[in-house]
C-alpha cells in the first residue's frame, strides 16, 4: 500500500477528493461483486500465477528496458526506453485486459464488452477474448471507426462485434456512454473491460494492479542493469493507464521526478487540446470526480489530439490526486512535438513510436534540457504502426524518390 | 412534509396511483418546453420531472439522448432550465429536476440547492448519485427541505435499498427494467420484487420509471407502486410532430390522458 493508494469507497488524496464512485444504482451492486472478486483473486497465488504465466508467455512481458544512447546523445541527458511497444498487440494495454479477462472468467461471465478510441484497447480486449474464449462486443465512435478501418478489420478478424457509436461527439467518450448503457442491461452474463485506469471505483485501482508491472519492472530493471533510480520518469498520459503503471513503481521514491505528458493539440491556448489536468478544471465523468474538460454549465467539451489515443476530455482520477499533491507534473505537449519526437525517434533509434508514446519522448526531451546529464526513464507505451496513416499526411511520406518526405521540424 | 409526497397521498387518497411526467427543459426549446409540460399538468401529470440537458447521459436511450442534444445544440444553460422550474412549478404541480450529478457540482451544489428552492422546484432525481457518495447534495437539500430522489434498482441488494430510502424523501425511484430509458418494457411481474423489497424498508411512495410508456402498462403498474413515471414516451411524442406545435402538444395531452386512465383503472 501506498499513501497515494485509493481508500475503500475508491478515493484518492481524501474523502471526496478524486475518483470515487458516481453510477446509476443498477451497476453498483455489479461494481461491488467486481470489487470483491479482483480482491479475493489478487489474494490468491493461483490467480496471479497465471496471470504473470500469460503476461510472460503469451505477451512477452517483461518488456526490456533500454538505452537508447543514440536519441541520448541529442537529448542531452540519458534516455531509458522501456519497451512497451514489443508486448503482443503493440502496447501496454494487452497487460490490463488480460488481467481483466482472467477475472471475468474466474467471475463465471461468458461476454466482455469495450469502448475503444484509435481501436488500441478495443484490438487488445478482442485478443484477450478470443484467446480465453469469451464474446466480445467493442464499442467504437463512428468518428473513429472511420479513422481507424485498419483497428476494426483486426477486431473483426479477432471474431469480436465491432458496434458503431452515433450518439452525441461520436468519439471516444460516447464510446464509454454506450458501453455503459450496455452494461447496464447485460450485467448478469457481461463483464465491462474498462480500457483505462479511470471510470468508478474500482477500476482505476483495478487497472492499476494490472499495468504496474511496467513501473515495478523498470525500477528493479533500472537498479539491475544501472545500478540507481532514474532522476526522472516520463509517460503520455490521456486516460493515463501506461502512466499510472510506470509511475507505480516510483511514487514511493520521492527522490525520483515525475512528468505526465498531456495532449497540448494545437496548442493550449487554442482550446483545440486534451491536456485535462492542465488546462480543465475539476468535475465528475464517467463515474469519478477528477479533471475533466467542461464548459462553465459542467457540460463535457470535446478534446482535440492528433493521437486517438490521448484524445479524452477527462483522466484517471489518482492522476489528478497525484497532481494535487505535487507528487507529479503534468505538462501539455503539442501535436507538433509529438510528431517531431515521433521521427527523431524514428531516426536515431530505429524505433517507430505511437504517437501517443511520443509526447512522452517530446516532453522528456524538454525535461532534458532542465537536467542535463541526468537519466530519464521514459515509456514507450505502444509502436507505430497503427499511426502511419497519419505520419504519411504530417510528413507527406509514402511516394518513393530521391529525398522524399520532410524532415522533422517542416510537417505542417 | 414534502408537497411531492404530499400529491403521492392525494392519489392513494383517491385510490389510485400518482402519474410522474418527464421532458428535457429546452425541448423542442426552452418555451416549447414550458408549454409542453403545462399540458402535461393540464390534462393529468401530478408531478413533474424535468430533465436537465447532460452531454453524457449514460442511463438514457436514443430517444431523451436525441431530445436533450437537441436542447444542447440550441444552447441551453442551467440557469433555463431552472427558469423552466419557476414556470412549471407556478401551476402547483410538485416540480422536480432529474439531473446528472456534474452540471450541479459545476454550478455549486449550495447555489443550485439555492436556486432550485427559490424557483419553487420540489428537489433533485439523481440517476448517477447515489446516498453513499452524496453527503454534499443531502447537506443542501436537507436545509432547504428538498426532496432527495435516489434510485433503486432490480439489481440493488436489500442493505443498499435500505441505505437508499433512508437518505429519500419525496419518494423512491425503482427502476423497472435493468437498463436505459426508452428500450425494453417493464411488467408488474418483472418489478414487484424491487417494490415489495423497498416497501418493507420504507413509509415512503414507491414510483416506477424506466420502461413505461403506455396506458395498459401504467394501470399494471398502479396495482403495485404508489406512482408511475413516464418519459420517454412523452419525449417521442414530441419528435414525431417536428415542425408542428399544435399537433405535438395535441398528442402530448391525449397520451397523458391515456397515462392518467391507465394510473386509476
Amino acid at each position: 500500500m501506498s499513501e497515494y493508494d485509493a481508500d475503500a469507497l475508491g478515493w484518492f488524496g481524501g474523502t471526496g477528493a478524486f475518483g470515487g464512485r458516481f453510477m446509476p444504482e443498477a451497476l453498483i451492486a455489479a461494481l461491488d461483486e467486481l470489487d470483491t472478486a479482483w480482491r479475493d483473486a489478487m489474494a490468491d497465488p493461483a490467480f496471479t500465477g497465471e496471470f504473470d504465466r500469460l503476461l510472460h508467455e503469451y505477451a512477452g512481458v517483461p518488456s526490456m528496458l533500454y538505452d537508447a544512447t543514440r536519441l541520448s546523445e541529442v537529448a542531452g541527458a540519458r534516455i531509458l526506453l522501456k519497451r512497451e511497444d514489443l508486448n503482443h498487440t503493440g502496447a501496454h494495454k494487452i497487460r490490463n485486459v488480460l488481467g481483466q479477462a482472467l477475472l471475468t472468467k474466474r467471475m463465471g461471465k461468458t461476454r466482455v464488452i469495450a469502448e475503444t478510441g484509435a481501436g488500441q484497447h478495443g484490438v487488445a480486449s478482442a485478443t484477450a477474448a478470443a484467446y480465453l474464449g469469451l464474446d466480445c462486443t467493442v464499442y467504437m465512435g463512428e468518428v473513429d471507426t472511420e479513422r481507424q478501418a485498419l483497428n476494426v478489420a483486426r477486431m473483426q478478424l479477432l471474431g469480436a462485434e465491432v458496434i458503431p457509436v452515433r450518439s452525441g461527439s461520436r468519439t471516444l467518450k460516447d464510446a464509454i456512454n454506450e458501453a455503459l448503457r450496455d452494461w447496464v442491461a447485460s450485467v448478469d452474463e457481461t463483464a465491462y473491460l474498462f480500457g483505462t485506469a479511470a471510470g468508478p471505483h474500482p477500476f482505476p485501482s483495478l487497472v492499476l494492479s494490472f499495468v504496474r508491472g511496467i513501473g515495478d519492472e523498470a525500477r528493479q530493471q533500472c537498479l539491475d542493469q544501472y545500478g540507481a533510480l532514474p532522476d526522472a520518469v516520463a509517460a503520455c498520459v490521456g486516460g493515463g493507464s501506461n502512466a499510472i503503471g510506470l509511475f507505480a513503481g516510483f511514487v514511493d521514491d520521492p527522490e525520483v521526478a515525475i512528468y505526465g505528458f498531456e495532449a497540448g493539440g494545437d496548442g493550449v491556448d487554442t482550446g483545440r487540446h486534451a491536456a485535462t489536468i492542465f488546462a480543465g478544471s475539476i468535475g465528475v465523468l464517467h463515474g469519478a470526480r477528477t479533471f475533466v474538460l467542461q464548459d462553465e454549465d459542467g457540460q463535457t467539451v470535446e478534446s482535440h489530439s492528433i493521437s486517438a489515443g490521448l484524445d479524452y476530455p477527462g483522466v484517471g482520477p489518482q492522476h489528478s490526486a497525484l497532481s494535487a499533491a505535487g507528487r507529479a507534473t503534468y505538462l501539455p505537449v503539442t501535436d507538433t512535438e509529438a510528431m517531431d519526437a515521433m521521427a527523431l525517434l524514428a531516426r536515431t533509434e530505429g524505433i517507430i513510436p505511437a504517437i501517443e508514446s511520443a509526447h512522452a519522448v517530446a516532453g522528456a526531451l524538454r525535461v532534458a534540457k532542465e537536467r542535463p546529464g541526468q537519466t530519464i526513464l521514459v515509456n514507450l507505451s505502444g509502436r507505430g504502426d497503427k499511426d502511419m496513416g497519419t505520419a504519411m499526411d504530417w510528413f507527406q511520406l509514402g511516394e518513393a524518390g530521391e529525398r522524399s518526405g520532410q524532415e522533422p521540424g517542416e510537417g505542417k | 412534509m414534502s408537497t411531492t409526497s404530499t400529491a403521492f397521498e392525494k392519489a392513494r387518497a383517491e385510490g389510485r396511483a400518482t402519474l410522474v411526467g418527464y421532458l428535457p427543459a429546452g425541448f423542442p426549446d426552452v418555451e416549447g418546453s414550458i408549454a409542453a409540460l403545462k399540458v402535461m399538468v393540464e390534462a393529468g401529470c401530478d408531478v413533474i420531472e424535468i430533465g436537465l440537458p447532460y452531454s453524457d447521459p449514460v442511463m438514457d436511450g436514443p430517444i431523451i439522448q436525441a431530445a436533450a442534444q437537441q436542447a444542447l445544440d440550441a444552447g441551453i444553460r442551467t440557469d433555463d432550465v431552472l427558469r423552466v422550474v419557476e414556470a412549471v412549478a407556478a401551476t402547483g404541480a410538485p416540480t422536480l429536476v432529474m439531473t446528472y450529478w456534474n452540471p450541479v457540482e459545476r454550478y455549486g451544489v449550495e447555489r443550485f440547492a439555492q436556486g432550485l428552492a427559490d424557483a419553487g422546484g420540489a428537489g433533485l432525481i439523481t440517476p448517477d448519485l447515489t446516498p453513499d457518495y452524496a453527503p454534499e447534495w443531502i447537506a443542501a437539500a436537507d436545509a432547504r427541505d428538498l426532496d432527495k430522489v435516489f434510485l433503486v434498482a432490480p439489481s440493488s441488494t436489500d442493505e443498499r435499498i435500505a441505505l437508499t430510502t433512508a437518505a429519500s424523501r419525496g419518494f423512491v425511484y425503482a427502476t423497472g427494467i435493468m437498463g436505459v430509458t426508452g428500450t425494453k418494457q417493464a411488467t408488474a411481474a418483472g418489478v414487484a420484487p424491487l417494490i415489495a423489497r423497498t416497501k418493507a424498508t420504507t413509509d415512503l411512495p414507491v414510483g416506477v420509471g424506466v420502461g413505461v410508456s403506455t396506458g395498459a402498462q401504467a394501470a399494471d403498474l398502479a396495482s403495485y407502486a404508489d406512482g408511475v413515471i413516464v418519459g420517454s414516451a412523452f419525449v417521442r411524442t414530441l419528435l414525431d410532430h417536428p415542425g408542428d406545435r399544435a399537433a405535438g402538444l395535441a398528442a402530448l395531452a391525449a397520451l397523458t390522458e391515456e397515462l392518467a386512465g391507465g394510473v386509476r383503472a
